[in-house]
């Protein structure tokens, strides 16, 4: 009996999931099939699912307009730079917090995160001419900064909990053997985070490659990512949606990759410590 | 023999030393439309000529607003060129953002300018912006649907004739919709249409003191004749549909009528795009009976150069090969007359070939009946037919514009949204010392 029970549990929240998991990917399976319409079919009514003449001249049209290879490179350069950089300073600001916490660290991690809080256009003028002064405008060196400033405290927070989960006394037997800080952070800590600062780098990986507002007011020809190019697709007078689909296929294409392949580590890293 | 030989050789060399030397490369911020990318496609013709190079930047429309907008204020310098339209280059150009195009070569023949577009992207007499295309509003209305309702239209039609054949034309039952227009707010989505249409009842944004005048009968005329419009003969969720909505519904057979930019035309009868492509009339944008001015805008997508580019010379060359006669031809030998940019240049119209497109009469007809400098009946102290040409009017035509959406919405009254109106219009017109 309880064995029934249970099994039909699993089939329930089996079925919940799925559900779930298919209505959150619908809208992307939609712009995936829309990116193979021709433009008409894209906007028939009522809508086509499948049974259309497929076609790759979305595609053609979209890689003959646009120079794809070099959105993707900065694209590349930009959310990896931004990533990497981010690493470098919030691991050492995560194992301060963790293990030689002071007074004010709780206070010092919601200020952190409070800075989210600010919708990034109130401060888009300020950067911007800052940007103009310093000759940072559509370089990648600019993105670079600024995309890793808006995503430090996400990194510092997430690094900071799978920190506190590590017992202080390894650190502490390192130490007592002779490490220093630096090698207790490297040969020591590191290995031991290794998942969550995996988990870490992936989600700010993909945060910084979705970001779109600081990444199409900041650039213009030069250090354009992704994101410019699939607003350059958008249209209020024209009908360009299969065009948008295949666009925006492109350049989320690389990331759904990158998601798969690591989806174990994202989640294992994500859920670190979830259960005690 | 040798030493012509080698004289020959010497001037190329020096001559393509020189082009390299003087051989920029500049950056252009555009909007994605047909016509922009069109150019994109075609920028190799203008590198030959010249040496120059191209970079572009293309963005949905609203985000290149606001990027150049951006860019210009606080001399970013990131554009040698900017596309920008006939609200941003008069205002721009009195604020000295803009490079006078005044200087233009002769073979340019800057009088061959349609006139209205001239004086739309001048400020005190200086063009600012070249016209690389222009628009106006016009009737596009099925012809099979019109003549099963038992009606002609005319070429010049009145909005109470437009009411009879939209309410013979609807057939909700098969999703068919007399009238689809503009109900999205946005200064550029339905403040664009019902400014339009105010002015063809006599309305107007502001008297000659700049006092807001939506508590004029005119307003109330026109706004309550809009949304009774839409509601008996209106799609279901006009309040978000604009230009592509209502495209897209007419190229499914869904509409008897919509009343929108003339570029659409070109859009509507093209087999490849609309299902009913075969069957579109035109006709010019409505007045109210015994009201001399018609509903139709005017808009002109335009090249401008900010001050204070250090391409000033590459960037000219460029707006005077982007929007002169030798590039129309240039798109009508690769791509047919239907595909030129259209409602620029004069010549256009006299042109034989171009003639014989369908709408190419009715959008020229159009475009001339519209006149920035008296919009509508009664005198106002702004240029603009779909807008005034100050600073502050983007941001109240947005808010006077959500008013409006959400009566269309059925979520207020014609008199509470234009109360509210005239409330956000005073209170942003005073704060702004007018």
């Amino acid at each position: 009996m309880a064995r029934t029970v249970t099994t039909n549990r699993k089939i329930i929240n089996t079925a919940a999931a799925w559900a779930v998991g298919l209505l959150i990917f619908f809208p992307i399976l939609w712009t995936i099939l829309t990116s193979f319409k021709t433009e008409a079919v894209a906007v028939a009514d009522p809508p086509v699912f499948l049974a259309f003449d497929w076609t790759l001249d979305n595609y053609r049209t979209v890689l003959e307009r646009s120079n794809y290879a070099r959105f993707l490179m900065n694209s590349i350069i930009i959310a990896g730079g931004a990533t990497l950089l981010g690493l470098l300073i919030a691991i050492p600001a995560a194992w301060s917090m963790a293990f030689v916490p002071s007074r004010k660290t709780k206070d010092i991690l919601l200020w952190m995160l409070s800075t989210k809080m600010l919708p990034a256009v109130g401060v888009l003028y300020p950067i911007y001419l800052i940007f103009i002064r310093l000759g940072l405008l559509d370089t990648r060196t600019g993105l670079i900064i600024v995309l890793m400033l808006m995503n430090l405290p996400i990194i510092v927070w997430m690094l900071y909990t799978y920190f506190k989960e590590i017992p202080g006394e390894i650190l502490e037997a390192a130490r007592m053997d002779g490490a220093s800080l630096k090698d207790e952070i490297l040969y020591v800590l590191t290995p031991m985070a290794i998942p969550g600062i995996a988990s870490t780098m992936l989600l700010n990986f993909i945060l910084a490659w979705n970001e779109a507002f600081w990444t199409l007011n900041l650039t213009a020809a030069k250090a354009a990512p992704l994101t410019a190019f699939i607003a350059s697709y958008s249209s209020p007078e024209g009908l360009f949606f299969a065009k948008l689909s295949a666009a925006s296929t492109m350049a989320i294409a690389p990331i759904l990759i990158l998601g798969w392949f690591s989806q174990k580590q994202l989640v294992s890293g994500l859920t670190f410590g979830a259960v005690k | 023999m040798y030493f012509t030989h080698a004289c020959r050789a010497a001037t190329a060399l020096t001559l393509l030393a020189t082009t390299a030397a003087y051989a920029d490369t500049i950056t252009i911020a555009t909007v994605n439309n047909g016509d922009m990318i069109r150019m994109q496609g075609l920028t190799d013709d203008f590198t030959v000529k010249t040496g120059h190079e191209v970079e572009w930047v293309t963005l949905e429309e609203n985000v290149l607003r606001q990027r150049v907008t951006q860019d210009i204020a606080t001399k970013g310098g990131q554009f040698d060129i900017m596309t920008i339209g006939m609200y941003e280059a008069p205002i721009w150009g009195a604020n000295g953002w803009l490079v006078p195009l005044d200087d233009l070569s002769a073979e340019y023949n800057a009088d061959d300018i349609l006139p209205a577009m001239r004086n739309g992207l001048s400020h005190d007499g200086t063009m600012y912006a070249a016209p690389f295309y222009g628009e106006s509003s016009m009737v596009f209305y099925r012809t099979d649907l019109m003549e099963q309702a038992g009606l002609e239209m005319p070429e010049a039609p009145t909005w109470e004739f437009i009411r009879e054949a939209a309410l013979a034309m609807t057939d909700k039952e098969n999703e068919i919709y007399g009238a689809c227009l503009r109900g999205k707010a946005g200064w550029g989505d339905n403040m664009a249409f019902i400014t339009s249409m105010a002015n063809s009842f006599g309305a107007r944004w502001f008297d000659e003191d700049w006092q807001p005048q939506f508590d004029s009968a005119e307003w109330q005329e026109a706004l309550t004749f809009y949304l009774e419009l839409m509601e008996e003969a209106g799609p279901p969720g006009a309040s978000g549909n604009s230009f592509n909505e209502n495209l897209t519904l007419f190229n499914q057979g869904k509409c008897g009528m919509w009343i929108d930019a003339t570029v659409a035309a070109s859009k509507l009868t093209d087999p490849s795009e609309s299902v009913v492509a075969d069957k579109v009339g035109f006709a010019l944008a409505p007045n109210k009976d015994g009201v001399d001015k018609r509903g139709n805008w005017l808009w002109a997508w335009a090249l401008a150069v900010p001050a204070g580019t250090q391409n000033e010379g590459a960037a000219k060359a460029f707006i005077e090969w982007a929007t002169s006669n030798q590039y129309i031809e240039l798109v009508a030998s690769k791509e047919g007359w239907a595909n030129v940019p259209p409602g620029a240049r004069v010549s256009l119209y006299e042109n034989e070939e171009y003639s014989k497109i369908p709408f190419a009469d009715m959008t020229l007809k159009s475009i001339l009946s519209a006149d920035p400098n008296n919009p509508t009946v009664e005198p106002v102290p702004y240029t603009g037919v779909q807008f005034a040409a100050i600073p502050e009017f983007a941001g109240i035509a947005g808010q006077v514009g959500q008013e409006f959406a959400a009566a269309v919405a059925g979520q207020q009254s014609a008199e509470a949204a234009l109360e509210k109106a005239q409330a956000i219009t005073a209170e942003e017109m005073e704060a702004a010392g007018y």
